[in-house]
């Protein structure tokens, strides 16, 4: 989806009432951008804002505007019109409903058809320890499973223009494929993230203070070659994490 | 007068979203009251009243607290006309998912909870499928797909209803309230429900302690769901 939009947000205030340092933001297809600090600096405060479209009417007076407009009414709360995905911070489903019957629904009520059930499970499956059964109950979902489930649902559900993510690394689920699944090209993406390689792979990050907007970092060219550097560490990582979750001995890998 | 009724389960949000509603429609320049109606006992009073606006409670005990609300509108809104309030904002205890204490000439919300699951909206009934605005709130403790989903089940039961995403805690959702509250119509004398009570007339309710089955007369309905009416 590569429509022409612009996502603009204005600066309002931190914790303490006083304006927040940057003052706009402004963010056009194919970026990538983080947000990062300290847990309580507001990182997930800020992505709410985005996805309500906030117009002064949250506790943090910003103001987000689409193509340098105030959006309408119906972008804002119409799924079948929604230009933004969101993955939040929460972990489980508390929906009693199988995985079936909630995907078929939540198909309908962003205007699309039950057959992109299958689909989402088996990419959620292709993220996930232990398959996910299409007439399992959500609620019985491990944290990781229904991360799985929520990511894959975002990529081919909820497959929208403008993509928000909250701390993808935390649920053991794959990160990287994860996030290239959910970014797809050209779309606008802002990570919330604590960890390194997702922070470098954006081209800038926001940084949080006090529930404040208080810097912009450019992704300079040696943190990219940082970042090339991290992701090897992390790979091996990630394969000593899954040689131990698979029960085997790391010996060989290491 | 404007009357704005605010139905919805036990603590579905009904009085965290009303405060920040209030403080919307005062900074816009409107005079609200409110009536809290409750079944036995409620501290909303003291919630409201710090708001330093008109607050009364009504207490309906051994009444039906739906039959209570709509017994006394005319004095609920005689009152607010005497401490000069423009729109009057009535809180419901909203226990009886067949009965719905709406009437034609106001505003009728429903408050509910999304954490409650999208299966909800089937159950409460003419409290939601009458309802002109449905306030949906707690949308912080689920995912977007989960609040698309319950979005999605409360509009198959009520389509013409305008959906409200709200957060009691953040007051998401009370400026629109407050313009919608402030773009409704007066009340006016003689208003009519707009939803028949259930047929009922209930032994219980009129003293009855026995269980069993030969005491019992009015309309009664069998769990394999067949109905009989037993009595003169
Ligand atoms: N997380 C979250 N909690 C909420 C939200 N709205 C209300 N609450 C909490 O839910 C609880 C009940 O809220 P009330 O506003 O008292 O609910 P009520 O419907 O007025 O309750 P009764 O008048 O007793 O029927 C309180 O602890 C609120 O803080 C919300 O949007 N998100
Ligand atoms: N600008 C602000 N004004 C007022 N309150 C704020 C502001 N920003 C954040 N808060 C409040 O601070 C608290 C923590 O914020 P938030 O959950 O966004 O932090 P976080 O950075 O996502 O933390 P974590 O890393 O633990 O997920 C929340 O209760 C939020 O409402
Ligand atoms: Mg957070
Ligand atoms: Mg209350
Ligand atoms: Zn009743």
């Amino acid at each position: 989806m590569t429509t022409d939009i612009k996502l603009t947000i204005r600066g309002g205030i931190d914790k303490n009432g006083l304006p927040d340092k940057i003052t706009e933001i402004n963010i056009i297809p194919g970026d990538i951008v983080g947000i990062v600090g300290p847990t309580g600096s507001g990182k997930s405060t800020l992505i709410d804002d985005i996805e309500q479209l906030a117009q002064g009417d949250t506790p943090t007076e910003r103001i987000v505007l689409i193509n340098d407009e105030k959006p309408d009414i119906n972008l804002r709360v119409d799924p079948r019109q929604k230009l933004i995905a969101q993955l939040s911070q929460n972990m489980h489903f508390l929906a009693d409903m199988t995985v079936r019957e909630f995907l078929a629904m939540h198909a309908r009520s962003r205007g699309k058809g039950p057959e992109l059930v299958e689909k989402v499970i088996e990419l959620a499956n292709s993220l996930t320890g232990e398959p996910i059964y299409e007439d399992e109950h959500l609620t019985v979902l491990s944290g990781g499973q229904s991360r799985s489930l929520m990511t894959a649902d975002i990529a081919v559900i909820s497959d929208s223009p403008i993509v928000l993510i909250d701390e993808i690394e935390n649920a053991g689920i794959k990160k990287q494929d994860a996030l290239r699944l959910l970014t797809g090209e050209g779309k606008i993406v802002v990570v919330v993230t604590h960890d390194p390689v997702l922070a470098l792979m954006a081209s800038r990050r926001i940084v949080m203070k006090n529930g404040g907007m208080c810097d912009i970092i450019y992704t300079s060219e040696a943190e990219k070659d940082i970042c090339n550097k991290v992701i090897e560490v992390d790979d091996w990582f990630m394969s000593l994490r899954e040689t131990i979750r698979q029960g085997n001995s790391v010996e060989e890998v290491a | 007068m404007k009357l704005a009724v605010t139905a919805g389960t036990p603590g579905s949000g009904k009085t965290s979203i009303l405060l920040h509603t209030i403080k919307a429609l005062k900074r816009r320049g409107n005079n609200p009251a409110v009536v809290k109606v409750d079944c036995l006992w409620t501290d909303d009073d003291t919630r409201f009243g710090r708001l330093g606006v008109p607050v009364k409670v009504g207490l309906s005990k051994d009444m039906c607290p739906d039959h209570f609300t709509i017994y006394n509108t005319d004095d609920m809104i005689e009152w607010a006309k005497g401490e000069g309030a423009d729109v009057l904002i009535n809180e419901t205890a909203g226990l009886c998912l067949r009965c719905a204490p709406y009437p034609d000439n106001c505003l009728a919300i429903c408050v509910i909870d999304v954490t409650t699951g999208p299966n909800t909206p089937l159950k409460v009934g003419p409290l939601l499928t009458t309802a002109d605005i449905v306030v949906t709130t707690k949308g912080d403790i689920v995912s977007q797909a989960e609040r698309e989903v319950f979005r999605e089940r409360v509009l198959e039961v009520n389509p013409d209803c305008m959906i409200i995403e709200a957060n009691g805690l953040t007051g998401k959702g009370a400026i629109e309230l407050a313009e919608l509250i402030e773009m409704s119509e007066e009340t006016s004398e003689d208003m009519m429900l707009r939803h028949t009570p259930p047929l009922a007339i209930c032994t219980l309710c009129t003293g009855e302690m026995h269980v069993s089955r030969k005491y019992h007369m009015g309309v009664l309905r069998h769990l394999d769901g067949f109905t009989e009416y037993r009595g003169e």
